[in-house]
């Protein structure tokens, strides 16, 4: 819950943001951590939660999703078929032992030419969504992104919802998130916008 | 039909038949040549002719199996399937569990070991496929340096330097590469080594050749058919520059 991760859909790409803090109780372990996982050239997935679950449930897709590439050819799988994946593997490990995962799936899909934003808990619920937030953080953004997007904004306009969203969390959010990373996903693949701290900082 | 009954036993003079019978089916697969340069591995096949109703880009003999790794076999097609599923499985599997990339020999050494299991256990026959795989990671002091490794239906794997596998052919090739192959070629003699290799097996053409490079650090590239003719053209010209040659002299002798 205390983890923050938003994302927002605009035309022709996906803007996905997540605190930087790695703590568990009171204990705070680094403030520069990387939360959003690449999966695949054109994939990415901001993840809630432990830091092993968030671990070893994106590597454990990442991998999964190369497999599937050599298998067939180089065939890539569509967004899509990438978040029912993620879920059809929540949903088999939840009766068994759960990743207590929260995360938000963003893609470009270079077939449809479109990108595309899932939302997915721990407890296997998907939801393809335009935008959405993770933990607490719902609970302070929701409600600037329902007010502010617009079907079919731009990038700097999603850039400025997603800032607005942070001030608000640094203004108004008890816990104390100094650092965020952005990242999106276009046509041109995944990188990064903007980080707070540079992750490879040891 | 019981699975615990063994296929592979041995006969009294202590050949295991089935194995020397799965290796018969390699040589009637069609060449693989394999070729280890400085900084380079060339894999090289034959592609026999294919019935004219059928796709050709849908027949691949050379394969990835990991990001660095390439296989080529010969023998029976859906055998190499199985066996290509199961080490690209545990290419995948090693990435995630080691948080690093599985260097040639480890793969190399799980090809084999499946292969020898298919050959020890009950219920199953031994693989009909000998491959020829390249990739990086064998060396620890030059891990970006590529090499070349065989496995066959027996379950051993070893490194060469420049080896052949498939058709009836093999062995005559075999020796021609030992002739022709000098240690530290470049990718340019390379692939001049295993193309002049394949024209001995196959009707001249780029058409009947399919080529892939492994360079150093794992880059691979399936060269394009105009390559391949370009190397075709300067073999085939420079060998009647040989015979020309040869015959002018042989006629001033006589």
């Amino acid at each position: 819950m205390s983890d923050t991760v938003l994302g927002i859909q605009y035309d022709g790409g996906v803007l996905i943001a997540c605190d930087q803090s790695n703590a568990r109780s009171i204990l705070l372990y680094q403030t520069n951590i990387d939360k959003i996982k690449e999966l695949t050239s054109h994939t990415m997935m901001g993840v809630s939660g432990p830091n092993c679950d968030l671990v070893n449930f994106t590597e454990y897709i990442e991998k999964n999703l190369n497999l599937y590439e050599l298998e067939n050819d180089g065939t890539k799988l569509s967004t899509k078929a990438q978040a029912n994946f993620c879920r059809n593997t929540l949903a088999t490990a939840l009766r068994k032992g759960p990743y207590q995962v929260d995360v938000l799936l963003g893609g470009y899909d270079t077939v449809k030419k479109q990108a595309e934003l899932y939302f997915m808990d721990h407890l296997a619920a998907l939801q393809k969504v335009s935008y959405n937030a993770q933990g607490y953080a719902a609970y302070f953004c929701l409600s600037i992104m329902d007010r502010d997007y617009i079907k079919g904004l731009g990038y700097d306009d999603a850039l400025e919802i997603m800032n607005k969203c942070i001030k608000a969390l640094h203004k108004r959010f008890l816990l104390s998130q100094p650092n965020f990373i952005i990242k999106i996903v276009d046509k041109d693949g995944v990188r990064v916008v903007s980080v707070g701290a540079d992750p490879a900082d040891t | 039909m019981s699975y615990d009954r063994a296929i592979t036993v041995f006969s009294p003079d202590g050949h295991l038949l089935q194995v020397e019978y799965s290796m018969e089916a390699v040589r009637r697969g069609s060449t693989v040549v394999g070729v280890q340069g400085a900084d380079c591995v060339v894999l090289a096949v034959e592609k026999r002719a294919i019935a004219k109703l059928q796709d050709a880009r849908t027949i691949r003999k050379i394969v990835s199996i990991d990001d660095r790794t390439i296989l080529a076999f010969a023998g029976l097609t859906a055998d190499a399937r199985v066996l290509i599923n199961k080490v690209r499985l545990e290419a995948q599997s090693y990435r995630l569990t080691m948080e690093d990339a599985p260097s040639i020999d480890y793969t190399a050494r799980f090809l084999a070991k499946i292969q020898q299991q298919y050959t020890q256990q009950g219920g199953v026959r031994p693989f009909g496929i000998a491959t020829l795989v390249a990739g990086v990671g064998a060396d620890a002091n030059d891990p970006d340096k590529p090499f070349l490794y065989q496995t066959d239906p027996a379950g051993t794997h070893s490194r060469w330097k420049a080896q052949v596998i498939g058709g009836r052919n093999a062995k005559s090739l075999r020796e021609f590469l030992e002739k022709q192959y000098a240690a530290n070629m470049t990718e340019q003699q390379c692939l001049r080594l295993a193309i002049q290799a394949l024209m001995e097996v196959v009707d001249s053409g780029a058409k009947t050749m399919e080529l892939c490079v492994l360079r150093r650090g794992g880059k691979k590239e399936m060269l394009k058919e105009s390559m391949i003719e370009n190397v075709i053209k300067e073999i085939e010209s420079e060998q009647q520059e040989g015979q020309a040659a040869a015959a002018a002299s042989a006629g001033g002798e006589s």
